[in-house]
């Protein structure tokens, strides 16, 4: 009895053995593949081969603030309520005319003191940077510590940003803000170490209503693209000049 | 906060400091341009001022980066700016544009002017102030009549040259301003014009303040035709600059942009005492009609005849209202550019700090700090010694070698 017990238990035992060997080859070969896709797409991203836009579309948003949130953990944002690289605004327009105009945290906090009559309808308009070609965040910027990526988005380097701020007092959008712990210029990067490796931005991924689309803005076939030939467009502050490649369709004249 | 102000926007970026840091360059380009007027134009009643002029000049220049300095968020890396400048910047060139005038204005005008006496004291003196001298002359003590002929033509190159650079340096500093086309209160083509002018008025104000208080500290007569003269230069400059600024007015509200509502609400709540009572009314109305009566400005004789001690204590109260001015002025443009929002709907606060690097005990300093090497820079340079023993001669070959 006790021989094939002794078998069968080593038997069972080698099989354990063997499948034990088994997972851990395959984590192994899991995180070496990952890692080695990772090296890969690295080493295959060509800048100069992408130009990155996105479309937003202010009758598809709720105010959920998902992607303030995620922007925020994405991206290790301070807290507070000053330093945003995404936002929300709500707006208010009044049937006397008025406009009133809450960040989304101030609009959940004390909502407009209006008459829920005289309202003649309100929308969430989400903000980021804008990815300016023409950006005069870059122009102001004396040690050339923000630049432009050729693939089109606006990045600072925190490194060698020497905190002067004349790009916060450049940027038309109030898009930037100086990080209270580098003492640095610091804004929405597009989240370029997820657009990079063919990810789209966080705020992008989390949206539920899918007000923002994020892709290539060249060629045909990309869903912003796609997004792009079938709306109806406008930049903010197209006045100044800066051509924004943030996109908004149909965008309430009131939104500035 | 009133209204909507973007997330970003509820703290002010620019502070205390950077008020005053086109303070403080106003007066350097103010007093050279002062001091030019007599190199230059031939101006000979400010002949008393004209080195004090460059002093003054120069101690407020060695401090006017100590605010851009301590207001960066990586100080250490400032150095960045000269060695890898962004060209496209206009903030690039501040370095430049400054190494520029310090070294080859006024340190060198200075050095010209200079030198006659330097050669003269290091002669005569003993111990620790000899040997000053002599390292400042630099080994060239050759007084001869062709080498003082040359102190004094270069000195008049390089004032020449000086005056458009006086013109670049805050000229430069109003385009900083003016060129952020992002905010509406700053963006005018104007503001470099009107920086110039208003650096003339402090300028001029500051060095008059010095002349006074240097000479009753030394207990010297002032001589009342240089004073005369200051105060209808302060007048003339006051003119100019309050016409470019209402100039800039009532185009703005004439042309009522976008922007007119938010600015409205701007100047008529937040900048209400520092705008329409302590820059026009305080600063510029109150001195402009004092001196327009009491200065010779029109004629050769003033409006009003005063005895000479009431006219200096008017000349004194105009000169320290318009500092007041000017300074309200920079704090009008810089914190005042600050306190709408970009998206034109909402206003914000300043809140000064009184501690800490960007607060008010440290602004104080810097102001004061310039006072403290002008007075160390009178102790090594003195500007009067050679105006007191050897006026007559000085002034007379100043003079006679002007014009050639």
């Amino acid at each position: 009895m006790d021989e094939p017990v002794t078998r069968d238990e080593r038997d069972d035992l080698d099989r354990r053995e063997f499948l034990q060997k088994c997972g851990v080859a395959a984590a192994l070969a899991w995180v070496v593949n990952i890692a080695r896709t990772e090296a890969e797409q690295r080493a295959d991203y060509r800048a100069a081969d992408h130009l990155y836009g996105m479309a937003i579309d202010p009758g598809k948003c709720i105010g959920c603030g998902r992607c303030m949130e995620a922007c925020k953990a994405e991206n290790d944002v301070p807290a507070s309520s000053g330093t945003c690289r995404t936002w929300v605004e709500r707006y208010v327009l009044t049937t006397d005319g008025q406009t009133i105009v809450q960040s989304l945290d101030e609009s959940r906090a004390t909502p407009p003191p209006v008459d829920e009559k005289k309202i003649l309808r309100t929308f969430f308009v989400p903000k980021l940077c804008n990815q300016c070609a023409n950006p005069p965040c870059v122009q102001v910027c004396p040690v050339g510590a923000t630049f432009i990526t050729p693939d089109g988005v606006v990045l600072v380097d925190k490194d060698y940003c020497i905190g002067c701020r004349y790009c916060i007092q450049a940027c038309p959008y109030g898009a930037r803000y100086l990080d209270p712990r580098t003492y640095t210029a610091d804004k929405c990067t597009f989240c370029y170490h997820r657009i990079t490796k063919g990810l789209v931005p966080a705020c992008v991924e989390v949206c539920p209503a899918g007000a923002r689309i994020f892709g290539e803005l060249r060629g045909r076939n990309s869903p912003l693209a796609r997004y792009l030939r079938f709306s109806k467009l406008q930049v903010l502050k197209p006045h100044l000049n800066t051509e924004p490649k943030v996109y908004y369709a149909n965008l309430d004249g009131e939104v500035r | 906060m009133t209204g909507y102000i973007y997330p970003n926007e509820i703290e002010l970026q620019w502070g205390l400091l950077i008020v005053l840091y086109p303070y403080i360059t106003g007066l350097v380009a103010g007093a050279f341009i002062l001091a030019s007027l007599e190199r230059v134009f031939n101006v000979r009643e400010v002949q008393p001022t004209y080195r004090l002029a460059l002093l003054t000049a120069l101690a407020f220049l060695l401090v006017a980066p100590l605010p851009l300095l301590a207001h960066l968020g990586h100080p250490e890396r400032s150095f960045e700016i000269f060695l890898t400048p962004n060209v496209r910047s206009a903030m690039a060139m501040f370095g430049f544009v400054y190494a520029w005038y310090l070294m080859v204005v006024l340190l060198l005008e200075i050095w010209f002017d200079y030198r006659h006496d330097l050669v003269q004291w290091s002669g005569r003196e003993k111990g620790f102030m000899r040997l000053v001298h002599r390292v400042m002359t630099l080994g060239a003590t050759d007084v001869s009549p062709r080498a003082l002929k040359f102190d004094s033509s270069a000195g008049r190159i390089i004032t020449i040259v000086g005056i458009p650079s006086a013109f670049l340096l805050h000229g430069y500093v109003g385009f900083i301003f003016g060129s952020v086309k992002a905010n509406p209160w700053w963006s005018s083509v104007l503001i470099p014009v009107v920086f110039l002018f208003s650096a003339m008025v402090s300028g001029i104000a500051a060095v008059l303040l010095i002349y006074v208080v240097s000479s009753a500290i030394r207990r010297k007569p002032v001589d009342e035709a240089c004073l005369g003269k200051l105060g209808s230069f302060l007048f003339y400059a006051l003119t100019v600059d309050f016409s470019l600024e209402m100039l800039d007015f009532v185009h703005r509200l004439y042309t009522a942009e976008e922007s007119i509502k938010i600015l409205s609400a701007l100047v008529t709540s937040r900048l209400f005492i520092s705008l329409v009572l302590l820059q026009v009314l305080v600063g510029t109305v109150i001195p402009l009609v004092t001196l327009a009566l009491a200065s010779p400005a029109f004629e050769r004789r003033p409006i009003v005849k005063l005895p000479a001690a009431v006219r200096r204590r008017i000349f004194v109260a105009a000169a320290l209202l318009v500092e007041v001015g000017i300074f309200s002025t920079r704090w009008n443009v810089v914190i005042g550019g600050q306190l709408f929002s970009k998206s034109l709907r909402g206003l914000t606060v300043y809140k000064l700090q009184l501690y800490g690097l960007e607060g008010l005990w440290v602004a104080i300093g810097l102001l004061l700090l310039p006072l403290a090497i002008l007075l160390v820079l009178i102790w090594l340079l003195p500007p009067w010694t050679g105006a007191a023993s050897a006026a007559p001669e000085e002034s007379t070959s100043a003079s006679v070698a002007t014009p050639c």
